[in-house]
């Protein structure tokens, strides 16, 4: 099994991609050596451009290059480019404007550099815009794959990455359908919906709560908006009860906008977990997550209380 | 077929007295607007849309067409009677302004009305806009240039200096600013609120080129569009120094009619004077 950091997986893809697509220019603001935007400079360094430490501009640049027929990847931290939230809702969102909006080192699995540098209520802000596609995606072939569609969508995306490598969750054969979530392990008492970074802890919680006797789901959300309302319904009615799992604020984030579909579709009891109302701080991406129960045995740990309380 | 230019100073001046009175009756109607910075800012959209800019009202998205985006996105009442009386729309859609379902929204709205080029009116962004098209513009070896309208106020946004500051990095001798310098914004006048002093030297120390002219002197406006157009190597700003509510006396440099409509008898006074101007 591979592991990579999509920011990684997001900087091959988006050279492949400048191949054949020659419209895709890529802007980056003093961070492509962290973005990975740096393999796209080297590559076609006349589509390459830097802005330095300006996102704002950034961000307003790719509109106009957007609505002068080219497909812009404007990249940063998810803290730093959604942070420039009102350019994004107007210039980008409100013009339709073209823009691939990519952030990367989201959530606490960032680590020692701490809470100014780790995007946790950019999917909420994202999510709140009409018509922003939000992605996250959770191993390396599922990023390629979102690149590949976030340029050939026509309309702003957002693209969220880890700075963490991340082992392949997804299976050969994979297929990225927007809008679509993934069952990937099946199970009968509960379901367990992760996304992202988190989604490798859920599928080893998986085995831990099945040492409780607790049958869990696993499903994969890369989509949170649109998000895969067929499926998240299924999973009520069959497990009746559902437990979120994202390194993000569980305000505005995935759990949110799961609660949305239930709380109006098929109500059933749901657990948000995550970055609860706090801020993030310095360790290790190993401590951020222990510290912060997203790890294999703090998801299971709070699922398994989530589930006795329920059923 | 590309919109016939001309270079007729008192061709010019008429479009500007049209533009004036037809944002007085439209801002009027509807009750609600911004009619200072809309004056000000009328002989200057005059001589883009009719002297300068390669356009045509026929095909709003033709691809060789220079763009103009008017950043200061509340005065965009006077771009809507330039953008009627050049044929982008029938001027009766003018009353229209701010109503229900209308295309002609309170800010420019690009999706709901394709003779603009970006929407505006959160301020402070639409310079950024300009750049970027004017960067794909050089990307792809196009002549089109790229024009763009703040206001003084609006220059107190920090995104305007990122784009600043950009816009001579990149060389982009393809972009022209206006910035209409009438001196009120909202809460009073720009030199007490946030004093932009001294503009010429701000502008010059990110390595811009510098025209300072009259905005409301015809001749001077179209000298220095062209001017902007000769230059290489370096954005142009055109500081262009205006009268807010320009043409009407009562209007003129007072704060507030920034963001005030005239009731009927104001406006019948108001559009008397610009008919003599």
């Amino acid at each position: 099994m591979s592991t990579k950091a999509t920011r990684l997986a997001f900087g091959e893809a988006l050279v492949d991609i400048g191949r054949s697509n020659p419209n895709v220019v890529v802007l980056d603001a003093d961070l492509s050596k962290s973005t990975m935007t740096c393999l796209f400079a080297d590559k076609y360094p006349e589509r390459f451009f830097e802005f330095g430490i300006a996102e704002a501009n950034m961000i307003g640049a790719g509109a106009g290059m957007a609505l002068s027929g080219k497909v812009p990847f404007v990249c940063s931290f998810a803290c730093f480019i959604t942070g420039r939230f009102d350019t994004i809702r107007i210039s980008v969102g409100y013009a339709k404007a073209n823009v691939k909006i990519v952030g990367t080192h989201a959530g606490i699995g960032i680590g020692e550099d701490g809470h100014s540098q780790m995007g946790l209520e950019d999917i909420g802000l994202m999510r709140s815009i009409p018509g922003m596609v939000v992605i996250q995606p959770a191993d390396e072939v599922e990023t390629k794959q979102a690149v590949a569609f976030a340029a050939q969508h026509d309309g702003p995306v957002y693209l969220r990455l880890t700075r963490q490598k991340l082992p392949d969750v997804n299976g050969e054969g994979y297929k990225f359908q927007l809008g679509k979530g993934a069952e990937l392990a099946p199970g009968a008492d509960m379901t367990i919906i992760a996304s992202g970074g988190t989604v490798q802890h859920a599928l080893k919680a998986k085995e831990l709560l099945a040492a409780k006797k607790i049958d869990a789901r696993i499903v994969n959300i890369h989509s949170i908006k649109p998000i895969d309302e067929e499926l998240i319904v299924k999973c009520a009615k069959e497990t009746g009860c559902l437990f979120t799992v994202e390194d993000h604020s569980i305000i505005g984030g995935l759990g949110s906008a799961v609660c949305e579909v239930t709380s109006e579709k098929f109500p059933v009891p749901v657990k948000r977990w995550g970055v609860l109302d706090q801020f993030g701080q310095s360790g290790s991406p190993e401590d951020m997550y222990k510290e912060y129960k997203l790890d294999a045995e703090g998801i299971a740990g709070s699922a398994a209380e989530f589930f006795k309380a329920v059923k | 077929m590309a919109f016939e230019l001309t270079r007729d100073i008192s061709t010019l001046k008429s479009h500007a007295r049209n533009i004036r009175m037809n944002s007085i009756r439209m801002l009027a109607e509807a009750g609600s607007g911004h009619p200072g910075g809309s004056l000000s800012a009328a002989d200057i959209t005059a001589a883009l849309l009719f002297g300068v800019m390669k356009h045509d009202p026929a095909n709003p998205q033709w691809e060789e067409r220079d763009r103009f985006i008017m950043s200061k996105g509340h005065c965009v009442p006077a771009w809507y009677s330039a953008l009627a009386q050049a044929g982008y729309f029938d001027e009766k859609e003018l009353i229209n302004l701010r109503k229900f379902g209308s295309f002609l929204q309170g800010h420019p709205d690009r999706v709901r009305c394709n003779a603009m080029e970006a929407s505006t009116g959160s301020l402070g962004q639409g310079l950024s806009i300009a750049l970027g098209m004017a960067m794909t513009a050089k990307m792809d070896k196009k002549a089109w240039r790229v024009y763009c309208m703040i206001g003084d106020g609006e220059s107190q946004e920090g995104q305007i200096w990122e784009a600043v500051m950009a816009a001579s990095k990149f060389k982009l001798n393809n972009l022209t600013l206006i910035l209409d310098n009438n001196n009120a914004q909202i809460d009073g006048y720009v030199e007490d609120v946030m004093s932009l002093t001294p503009i010429d030297a701000k502008w010059r120390s990110f390595n811009w080129h510098v025209i300072a002219i009259n905005g409301h002197d015809m001749e001077q406006v179209i000298k220095a569009l062209d001017e902007a157009q000769a230059t290489k190597d370096r954005p142009t700003l055109i500081w262009a120094k205006t009268v807010k509510g320009k043409g009407v006396s009562f209007m003129e440099n007072q704060v507030g009619w920034h963001g005030k409509t005239p009731n009927p008898e104001e406006t019948e006074q108001a559009l008397k004077e610009l008919a003599q101007v």
